[in-house]
């Protein structure tokens, strides 16, 4: 059966659609003819509907709530009066995933996560074992199909001619002990320069560095080059940088031009969410490390000795 | 207080994973181990008894062929006992089917606090713990990067993408906890003697009152449709350090135009 009706979650930060949400609602329209968005806190229903949304379902302000219980109960009450999309679209940050985690228990319905690709027919492509295979899954029950799909697996476009979207407002039913989590405090950790998810280069360091200080030379290279220092799991779960600079599976996905792996060896959690890169670079003693195996040029070296003489170098450049 | 740690047993996470080539399931056959980053949970919760004064630390694992491998690590790092679900009715159950046998295992131990790793190593679908809490009607808080459980509540940091929220919540709860909250102790010498003598209670699908179609490959929701390798990026030049790495390095950019 073709498919007629997909509801893309669309998450905002700041008064404004994450770009995943952009990415799910371009991708929507290409495998139905009807897009709808379930959003909450600030309105970007205009958004939304540039990018595909022809009605915008808006839970409102969740105040001190987290968004996994209430968004979800929301979309399960919209389903019990409108019937089931074909399929729901999700981005894979953390609300998402327990919003996903909510709603498949609440419906009863299996959830595919990590996606990267999705085709007519509703079929999901998966990137599995560090991205060396490709794996293509479907669903075989009722509707709906919850997708948690990965940021950057689409390229996001605005929508022609797009009317302005029906707002209609969700009434969350009450989830009672639930819904007991409270945020008393957010905290935003500030970073300067370009955004990780953004930079066109991208200059990541490993455990391969060997110390938290040496860290510096990543942040150097990064500002000379006019890119985003990034980090691998092994060196934030050290605690050596904060988590917002983590690329991989459970960090951030980089699609830059250039991306520079420093001391990293290459696990398939760091490979996940860089080898989208267009260019990419290694810097590893190990010649067996893994990320060679993606590296379009590959130095088999000390960081510590290969990094600040590239910035020396780069710095004589001017 | 009592905790609830829920556990995966992996394949070794040394070697490169592989897919059964006729079920499409990733092939556990061989010798499983505690998930590395499910130490971090049975770490926390440890700890938490600690602070708390006294209390217990169940596990509560599914595995295949009543393996008790990884458990055993997870005793001898100090929890008290281990509930393990083990069934070959539960072949091909997907992550919700494994969410039904976690919870109805979990309502056994009637827990304060449940904590589990964010997702696994092997399987990486990360939403398990939630679709836990779910079945159990239990409120949760995920990818907590700092525990403490005070008068009643679990006080969470809990990453963000832009930082950190504070969040409060009511116990009972179930958290998710990210690599990196704790630092996972080594069993010593004692705490392997000791967890020989732990009690692993096993249980079976019809233990916990579930029907056969909710789990296993009929209760699966999702079918794989294909495995094939990934394009492969074009070789790349690897060369050796010679002091001129840099050099390379420049060039190359230069050559992109990045510089």
């Amino acid at each position: 059966m073709a498919t007629q009706r997909i509801m893309v979650v669309a998450e905002s930060f700041g008064g404004v659609a994450l770009p995943v949400s952009l990415e799910l609602l371009t991708k929507a329209r290409q495998l139905a003819p009807t897009v709808e968005a379930v959003t909450w806190g600030d309105d970007t229903a205009a958004q939304l509907g540039e990018y595909g949304a022809t009605k915008v379902y808006t839970v409102g302000d969740l105040g001190a709530a987290l968004p996994g219980v209430p968004v979800a109960a929301a979309i399960a009450a919209l389903i019990e009066q409108g019937g089931a999309p074909d399929a729901i679209l999700i981005p894979a940050t953390y609300d998402g995933r327990d919003i996903a985690g909510r709603l498949s228990a609440k419906l009863d319905r299996s959830v595919l996560t990590n996606v990267v690709g999705l085709e007519a027919g509703l079929v999901s492509e998966h990137a599995i074992f560090g991205g060396t295979e490709v794996l293509k899954a479907r669903f075989t029950g009722a509707a709906p199909a919850i997708f948690v799909v990965r940021a950057k697996s689409f390229a996001a476009e605005a929508a022609d001619g797009a009317d302005a979207p029906e707002v209609v407002a969700v009434d969350v039913p009450d989830q009672g002990a639930s819904n007991g989590a409270v945020v008393t405090e957010r905290h935003v950790e500030e970073r300067t320069g370009p955004k990780l998810d953004e930079a066109a280069v991208v200059v990541s360091g490993g455990r391969g560095l060997g110390e938290a200080g040496r860290y510096q030379l990543i942040e150097d290279l990064a500002k000379l080059l006019h890119g985003a220092p990034g980090a691998s799991r092994a060196i934030v779960d050290a605690g050596w940088v904060p988590y917002a600079y983590q690329v991989g599976q459970t960090g951030k996905t980089v699609k830059p031009t250039v991306y520079i792996a420093a001391g990293i060896s290459g696990a398939t959690q760091h490979m996940v969410g860089m080898k989208g890169a267009k260019n990419i670079v290694a810097i590893n003693k190990d010649e067996e490390a893994p990320i060679f195996s993606i590296a379009d040029l590959g130095i088999v070296g000390d960081v510590g000795k290969v990094l600040p003489k590239l910035i020396e170098a780069l710095k004589a450049r001017g | 207080m009592n905790i609830a740690v829920c556990v995966k047993q992996v394949p070794d996470t040394s070697s490169p994973g592989r897919l059964d080539p006729s079920s499409h399931t990733l092939d556990r056959a061989g010798k499983l181990m505690l998930d590395p980053s499910d130490e971090y949970g049975v770490e926390m919760a440890l700890q938490l008894i600690t602070a708390a004064g006294g209390g217990q630390v169940t596990l509560v694992s599914m595995a295949p062929h009543n393996e008790v491998s990884g458990l055993r690590t997870a005793l001898a790092m100090g929890a008290d006992k281990a509930i393990l679900v083990s069934d070959d009715a539960l072949q091909g159950t997907d992550a919700l089917g494994t969410a039904k046998v976690l919870a109805k295992a979990l309502q056994r131990v009637n827990a304060d606090l449940i904590l589990a790793a964010t997702e696994s190593t092997d399987g990486y679908t990360g939403t398990l713990p939630v679709q836990v809490a779910e079945l159990l009607g239990l409120p949760s808080v995920t990818f907590a990067k700092r525990v403490r459980v005070e008068g009643g509540n679990v006080l969470v940091d809990r990453q963000t993408e832009a930082g950190y929220d504070e969040v409060t919540c009511p116990l009972p709860a179930l958290v998710t906890v990210t690599a990196g909250v704790v630092e996972p102790r080594y069993p010593s010498f004692k705490g392997i003697m000791a967890a020989k003598s732990r009690p692993i209670e096993q249980l079976t699908v019809a233990d916990l009152d579930l029907s056969p179609d909710q789990v296993g490959w009929s209760g699966a929701g999702q079918e794989v449709v294909s495995v094939e390798p990934a394009e492969a990026r074009q070789a790349g030049e690897i060369v050796v350090d010679e002091g001129d790495g840099h050099e390379r390095i420049v060039a190359f950019l230069e050559q992109l135009k990045v510089i």
